[in-house]
């Protein structure tokens, strides 16, 4: 059987051998060789250049037709900067696009091989030199500055009386917090997450319930450990990831128990958090009054992208991100102006997080002042006893879609 | 020098090292051998790239829709049915993005022409250690290896995008892809880096030290300028990502909270505070904004060689070219905030990375427009290298003008992270380095093999190669800017995005012919390497040293005496002379000018 192999091989290698013999001695008949470039490649290659060109610039045309007008007009103040901003940077580009590639394919075009003719002679010119290190530069000088002077606009404290929002995420879902009628959210931990208390809003009785489940926890652990000290049976290694634990969970109730001792403008921590209100899956804002989105996450980083407000930022775990913005077209309006009745605001995650990323969303609603406070109104407040009930009418308000990210968040 | 020179070559030319299989082509340490290897192990890492590439692609052109071919190559668990898993998705666009990032254009583009060009082109034997050249690559291989060993694993290969941001990367909780996939890219990655920094301190001692007699910096080739700046951008910038890495794995494996904090993750708050996961993107983006210079330079490099040589002309500007290599370089390294301008970064540190990023532009523009002066009354030969150089300038300018949005912070805000993003880098980047490095395969696979390439398959995959590529990324523009994000599975849930999205299959269109055009380039490589038809001393009738070498390689390079050098590599149509070329090894001639 070895053989047989063996006699296959060799065989396959004679016929690989002779065929290439057969082939190199066919082609030494063919009198080009291959780094000589005939006069007819020469010229196809060259017209295939004003080819590329023409089509290149058509598609181009094309797609700026087609699609040019990429989003319907801001729904936000400072958008309407931002979009006058983006269309003279893409005027700009464009007409820089157009010149450079164009001369690129003509010259190679226009200057292809000649026999006979030979190439000028041009090592360098410092007035050519300085002529394109000096435009781009003049061009560039008045990017930097009109981006820069529409970026401070944009950026920067909102100011006092700005409208609260926090926006809390998590794998796959978005809530809204509205801080209620006393203007100030409640603090929140991420030790006090529970299925009932999805932000860790700090309350009394979850800081109580915390800390009896970390002491029954440390108990059970120090039990163990006795247990061991009389009769040791666990091995080693297992003790000092026991010992470890407890050091864990006493630090942990530490940090629990300092949480009592925080207020927030001169309330108590769950005072202020006990007329808040949890939004999951729709978000409202009033049109013409400026918004101070907060952004806290649970877990991942994610990213809130607002593309008809031109608006994003991230939301990072354990550091609160802020975004300014005065949503001017509400959504009826905007429903007008697209000409799609079922046209809604929408808020997506935009930094990757997860096999759900792809359907983090939250519908926005912007709607005027009055039709705003009546929804806020009908949203239920955060009171720890009653939130398992609250959780289970926001979770009703949720659109169809969004069932799925949520199954899989859980 | 001269005697030690000759002895050398003496030594080179009598007894001829009878050289075991295993130390001529496995563990070589020649560094035209050590050039073959890494480029025949990232066409490998390419080839797979490209598949994934093409698979993803399907999801997107027709989400939902069924491929037997998914079934075929992933199997059940990554494509029941023949659709692509979600999670299977994400471990595809992040290996996709790590291979042809760091194995194909960095390791592949780097490891291939710096290996092969410096010493031949500066005029020495050798690498200064060619020991170190050869663990270089060695750790190249093994970290290949292990990055392919990775898409195999329980839970799928690393799934966090090719920037692999904690804490999703961090915690093996948040997505199958975060486990042992994970743990194999960071390990994989850190040998990727030890390899890179190998071979960088090698090639910038030999640039410095090894230059053969009258090879003043001011007559090296701009491939060995490129090179060099490219060498010394990657020894001060990975050593950075090395440690974003092991931090990461630390956060891992050992308990630390250097990117995390306050989180709460499957139903459990876990004991980690006070670290910041934006530590991770700063670390990150020193070195991934010089490596996107890593990528480029060596292409531009390439093509300011090829361009000048078949347009028959002197490169335009070669100080200007040289000093925007150099601007580029240090730029490079002051710029990286700007893929932090939404991260809740300060807006005045904003302000800072707009300014410093859109300075780039100007040394970019030079070396545009200085390309474009090199063809202004040349006598162009379009080679395959030639077509693929003049590609390059086109992508390089079409995809830096976007950059210029990105990098204005308050235009940012609306794309970041969007297809306009994937659009702009794929051309700037991915194309004009792919091309450069495709230039430089065209253009010395005859000093590489001692044969040629078919001339005319190479010019049907270059214009499958430009046209498809342009068709894949040109409409993203446009996609971006209509809102859609990347690394999305499908947009099937976003009304606002339909109009746009009819693009999609389109993109998917040229993404599989384009992808399969390289079969034209893989099939004339291997066939050309062992039957392609034998090559002449200087096919391209080049000035530089390389092709004064014999064609069949010797080790050492120059049986002789190393060649001494009288002029710049660009006396192309030099009037004081007859020929249209002037190789460097050429002495002036009595009364004739220096450049």
């Amino acid at each position: 059987m070895k053989l047989l192999i063996l006699l296959v091989i060799v065989l396959a290698i004679i016929a690989i051998a002779q065929l290439t013999k057969v082939y190199e001695l066919s082609r030494s008949l063919r009198k080009n060789k291959e780094e000589e470039i005939s006069a007819a490649d020469n010229k196809l290659n060259a017209n295939l250049m004003l080819v590329w060109m023409f089509l290149f610039f058509v598609g181009t045309v094309f797609l700026y037709v087609r699609y040019g007008d990429y989003l319907p007009v801001s729904a936000s103040a400072h958008g309407v900067d931002v979009d006058q901003l983006m269309k003279v940077n893409i005027w700009l580009i464009t007409i820089v696009f157009f010149i450079v590639n164009f001369f690129l394919f003509f010259f190679a075009w226009k200057y292809q091989y000649k026999k006979g003719r030979k190439a000028r002679f041009f090592a360098h010119d410092n007035r050519l030199e300085m002529l394109w290190t000096l435009v781009p530069g003049v061009v560039l000088a008045f990017i930097i500055v009109y981006g820069l002077i529409t970026w401070n606009k944009i950026t920067g404290p909102a100011s006092a009386d700005a409208l609260q929002i926090e926006l809390y995420s998590r794998q796959f879902d978005w809530t809204a917090r509205y801080p209620g009628e006393n203007k100030t959210f409640g603090a929140a931990n991420y030790n006090l997450i529970s299925t009932s208390n999805p932000l860790g809003l700090v309350t009394p009785d979850g800081i109580r319930a915390k800390m009896d489940e970390l002491d029954a926890q440390i108990e059970n652990v120090e039990h163990q450990l006795e247990e061991n000290k009389m009769m040791p049976l666990l091995p080693e290694s297992y003790v000092a990831t026991l010992e470890d634990k407890v050091s864990r969970l006493k630090r942990h109730k530490q940090r629990i128990s300092d949480l009592d001792e925080n207020s927030v403008n001169g309330l108590s921590t769950w005072e202020a958090g006990n007329d808040d209100r949890l939004v999951k899956g729709e978000m409202h804002i009033p049109v013409n009054k400026e918004v101070e989105l907060i952004f806290r996450s649970q877990d991942v980083i994610h990213s809130a992208y607002l593309p008809h407000f031109r608006s994003q930022m991230n939301c990072v775990p354990g550091v609160a991100t802020r975004l300014k913005m005065t949503p001017t077209v509400t959504t009826e309006e905007m429903r007008k102006i697209t000409g799609n009745d079922s046209f809604n605001y929408i808020l997506l995650c935009n930094k990757v997080c997860g096999a759900a990323h792809f359907n983090m969303q939250m519908k926005v609603v912007v709607e005027s002042e009055a039709d705003y406070n009546a929804w806020v109104a009908k949203q239920k407040m955060f009171k720890a006893p009653e939130v398992k009930e609250a959780a289970d009418t926001t979770l009703a308000n949720e659109p169809k879609k969004d069932t799925v990210a949520t199954a899989m968040g859980n | 020098m001269e005697a030690t020179d000759n002895m050398h070559a003496q030594d080179h030319g009598h007894h001829h090292h009878k050289e075991s299989f295993i130390s001529k082509y496995v563990f070589s340490m020649d560094h035209k051998m050590i050039s073959k290897q890494f480029l025949i192990t990232a066409i490998v890492m390419g080839i797979v790239a490209v598949m994934l590439s093409i698979f993803f692609r399907l999801q997107l052109g027709w989400p939902g829709e069924k491929f037997q071919i998914l079934n075929a190559f992933l199997g059940d668990k990554w494509a029941p049915d023949g659709i692509l898993d979600r999670n299977a998705y994400l471990a595809m666009v992040t290996i996709h993005g790590t291979i042809m990032v760091f194995f194909v254009l960095t390791g592949g583009l780097s490891g291939t022409f710096a290996n092969l060009l410096i010493p031949l082109q500066i005029g020495a034997r050798d690498m200064a250690s060619g020991f170190l050249n050869m663990l270089s690559y060695w750790f190249f291989a093994v970290s290949s290896v292990i990055m392919l060993a990775s898409l195999f694993v329980e839970g799928g290969a690393a799934s966090g995008g090719w920037t692999i941001y904690p804490p999703l990367s961090a915690l093996p909780q948040a997505m199958p892809g975060s486990g042992m996939g994970m743990t194999l890219w960071l390990i994989s990655m850190v040998l990727f880096v030890a390899s890179s920094l190998l071979g960088g301190l090698n090639y910038v001692v030999t640039i410095i030290n090894l230059r053969t007699k009258g090879m003043k910096m001011t007559r090296l080739p701009l491939t060995v300028w490129a090179l060099l700046v490219t060498a010394i951008l990657g020894i001060l910038s990975f050593p950075v990502l090395v440690s974003a890495v092991v931090l990461l794995l630390m956060d891992r494996s050992m308990g630390t909270a250097f990117y995390l904090s306050d989180i709460y993750i499957q139903g459990e708050a876990l004991d980690v505070t006070g670290g910041s996961p934006l530590l991770y993107q700063h670390l990150f983006w020193f070195l991934g904004h010089p490596e996107v210079y890593i990528v480029l330079l060596p292409a531009l490099g390439i093509s300011s060689e090829v361009i000048s040589t078949n347009s028959r002309k002197p490169i335009f500007g070669y100080k200007a070219m040289i000093g925007s290599i150099l601007a580029i370089g240090f730029l490079s390294f002051i710029v990286w905030g700007h893929h932090m301008y939404i991260t809740g970064m300060n807006p005045f540190l904003g302000s800072v990375f707009v300014f410093t990023t859109l300075l780039i532009a100007i040394p970019s523009a030079v070396k545009a427009f200085n390309y474009i002066t090199t063809l202004w009354q040349g006598n162009v030969r379009f080679t395959p290298a030639m077509l693929f150089s003049v590609g390059l300038v086109s992508t390089f300018v079409t995809g830096g003008l976007t950059g210029i949005i990105l990098a204005d912070s308050a235009l940012d805000v609306n794309v970041h992270d969007t297809y306009f993003v994937v659009a702009h880098f794929h051309i700037v980047m991915g194309m004009s380095a792919i091309f450069g490095m495709l230039a430089g395969v065209y253009h010395w696979f005859p000093k590489m093999y001692g044969r040629m390439l078919n001339t005319k398959l190479g010019y049907a995959h270059f214009w499958l190669t430009l046209v498809c590529g342009f068709g894949v990324f040109f409409p993203m523009h446009f996609v971006g800017m209509a809102g859609a994000p990347r690394r999305y599975y499908s947009f099937s849930e976003f009304e606002f995005l339909d109009w746009v999205m009819d693009l999609n299959p389109y993109i998917s269109i040229f993404a599989i012919v384009g992808g399969a055009a390289q079969i034209l380039f893989l099939v004339n490589f291997f066939h050309s390497i062992f039957y392609g038809q034998k090559a002449s001393q200087n096919p391209w009738q080049s000035n530089t040293l390389e092709w004064t070498t014999p064609v069949q390689h010797v080790h050492g390079n120059w049986p002789g005496a190393l060649p001494e050098v009288h002029r710049w590599a660009y006396d192309y149509s030099n009037p004081e002379h007859e020929e249209d070329f002037v190789p460097q090894v050429v002495p002036m001639k009595p009364g004739e000018h220096a450049h």
